[in-house]
């Protein structure tokens, strides 16, 4: 199982530079989508991919039934999830501004900033 | 006594939420601006005082103990940030009120300020990794937001660099963050340190560190992922790439600072040496792609590149000399970058351009404007006795006194073409003959005090830096050795539960 999922998480990380080195600001978005989901799949592997109980406190107890999954890796990817959904909106919003602004969508042309 | 700490994050999210409610009226936005910066400038001064005074203060958030919750920690480093964040914050609202005309203004200018100070004021405070990803993300969107706003056709180009770059600096920073949980079980800055002294696989913390300097080598515009700066930061008004210039790419230095002298301090022969390099590559690079430009904000903004390879220089020689000196630099740094695009601004105003070929004459019509652009161009080269020069000085003696003569070399170069860059716009801006007798641009007075005032309130800082150099730096070196004491920090965080 872990082999599998090292392997996705190589994939979708390579996946992700081939798509934001390419020209299309679109597959520049698509990129960082990409970036974004290979890091929270690698930050859910270092929590050990086990088969555990949930960490919840059941009624009566004081802890949570041994051995249970660590949560915390779960709460930063739900947090890095929201944010990296936002932010992506966002940048979605601005490659059409780019778009119209600018009138190409080619990144090789937008380069009247560049020195 | 502790929950002062909250507030340098409070008192920007209350005047943000408090200027929504007011979004029609123009006026009341601009004082609403204006007086939370400088409620903001005095809590951050207090704060400053207290931890200079008593030591580290620490606020652990819901009361949880420290490696559980989130803590927020100001030791004497973060204070002073805080303080120049207060500083900029007030400088960039006074100046906004003449420079960020009214449809700006309107569409949330001062809100999208202050949401701005709140993210860097939170990533000076925290003491949680996985915080620090966060107010990186805040302090980002509302800079995402403010280099597009107004939507003109370069400030379009820039921010599509300018966000692509930062966004990938961000999820390489969150990997890194997600590596050291699973290498260490927990978040919090101290307790990670204390734990990685413990974990016996280098390789593994070693690649995390190249990851972590990754991540805030793109945001802080080092060698040799510094493109996204000079591509961007030209394009939106004045007061904007001014406290852009001046604060943002420094909280990337922050962040450098505070993880390799907190956290990756085990194997400084790799780390810090490669910093050393890095730095002398930064410095290099900035000051000559500085030297072929002819825009004012275009050299300006090299000069930020060449200016963060010192600071990250300082870090890297990681003496307790150096590490104070690479405070006072940014300290000093802030500052002046700030006030030299401030004065870019007033160019503009005045002459309706930034090609330093149409400018000229300056000088002859407006002498004050020289003077004022002299303070802090001078400070920048390192001209004694203005701060710059002190600031160089610190770095320059830690470098010789750990014999690293190269870089030091390397540092003298870049000095000199710093001169060289701000004589090329003080001969080209103001001295020469203009190629036309009228403005060439747009251009209009009205309201020119508004500008002139954070111009000339940040020059008199930079000679008082300059002549009151000890004081400062006797708060830079305090500063520097809690850096280099990363156990002062832990045991303040942790207390006694180790």
């Amino acid at each position: 199982m872990q082999v599998v999922f090292a392997a996705i998480i190589g994939m979708l990380y390579a996946g992700a530079v081939y798509m934001m080195l390419r020209r299309s600001i679109v597959k520049l978005i698509i990129g960082l989508a990409l970036f974004g989901h290979a890091t929270n799949l690698l930050i859910f592997a270092v929590a050990r991919l086990v088969r555990y109980n949930p960490a919840i406190v059941q009624k009566g107890d004081s802890a949570p039934i041994e051995p249970f999954a660590d949560p915390v890796p779960q709460a930063l990817i739900l947090t890095a999830i929201v944010i990296g959904f936002g932010v992506q909106a966002f940048s979605i919003v601005l490659i059409k501004r780019v778009y119209q602004t600018v009138g190409t969508d080619d990144l090789d042309q937008i380069r009247g900033t560049d020195s | 006594m502790t929950s002062i700490v909250s507030l340098p994050i409070v008192i920007p999210l209350a005047t943000a939420a408090g200027m929504l409610l007011v979004r029609r009226n123009i006026l009341l936005q601009r004082v609403i601006g204006v007086v939370g910066s400088a409620a903001l400038l005095a809590a951050a001064i207090k704060l400053l005082y207290v931890c200079y005074t008593e030591g580290i203060q620490v606020l652990q958030l819901g009361t949880w103990p420290a490696p559980f919750g989130i803590s927020l920690v100001c030791d004497v480093f973060s204070g002073i940030m805080l303080v120049l964040a207060g500083i900029m914050s007030l400088t960039t609202s006074l100046y906004a009120v003449a420079d960020i005309e009214r449809r700006r203004t309107a569409f949330g200018f001062y809100s999208l300020l202050h949401i701005l100070m709140m993210g860097i004021c939170g990533a000076f405070l925290t003491g949680d990794l996985f915080n620090l990803y966060v107010w990186f993300e805040v302090m980002l969107i509302a800079s995402f937001v403010l280099i597009a706003l107004g939507g003109e056709k370069p400030q379009m180009e820039g921010a599509i660099k300018y966000v692509a770059l930062n966004l990938i600096a961000s999820m390489i920073l969150v990997a890194a963050v997600g590596l050291v949980y699973g290498l260490t079980g927990s978040l919090n800055m101290a307790d990670v340190a204390v734990h990685l002294r413990d974990v016996r696989q280098e390789g593994v913390v070693l690649g995390i560190a190249i990851l972590f300097m990754a991540a805030f080598g793109i945001k802080a515009a080092v060698f040799p992922v510094f493109f996204w700066l000079p591509a961007s930061y030209h394009t939106p008004p004045a007061a904007i790439s001014a406290v852009f210039a001046g604060l943002l790419t420094k909280v990337g230095v922050y962040a450098l600072i505070r993880t390799f002298t907190l956290i990756f301090t085990e194997n400084p022969q790799l780390t810090h040496a490669a910093l050393v390099v890095i730095a002398a590559a930064t410095m290099l690079s900035g000051v000559l792609g500085a030297a072929v430009q002819m825009d004012f904000r275009r050299v300006l903004s090299f000069h930020i590149i060449s200016q963060i390879g010192y600071m990250v220089l300082g870090l890297a020689l990681f003496t307790p000399l150096a590490i104070a000196g690479a405070v006072f630099y940014i300290l000093h740094h802030i500052i002046v970058k700030a006030n030299l695009f401030f004065v870019s601004g007033v160019v503009h105003r005045l002459r309706g351009t930034y090609d330093l070929k149409k400018l000229g004459g300056l000088y002859a019509t407006h002498v004050w404007l020289g003077v004022l652009f002299m303070i802090p161009a001078m400070s920048l080269a390192g001209i004694p006795p203005l701060s710059g020069f002190w600031a160089k000085l610190a770095i320059i003696r830690s470098g010789l006194e750990i014999e690293a003569y190269w870089v030091v070399g390397v540092a003298l170069f870049v000095g000199l073409l710093t001169l060289y860059s701000m004589t090329k716009i003080w001969a080209e801006a103001f001295w020469k003959e203009p190629a036309s007798p009228g403005p060439i641009g747009y251009a209009s007075t009205s309201g020119l005090g508004w500008m002139v005032v954070p111009i000339v309130l940040l020059a008199a800082i930079t000679v008082a830096i300059g002549l009151g150099a000890e004081p400062a730096f006797e708060v830079a070196t305090k500063a520097g050795q809690e850096l280099v004491n990363p156990q002062i920090y832990i045991d303040a965080v942790l207390g006694g539960r180790q």
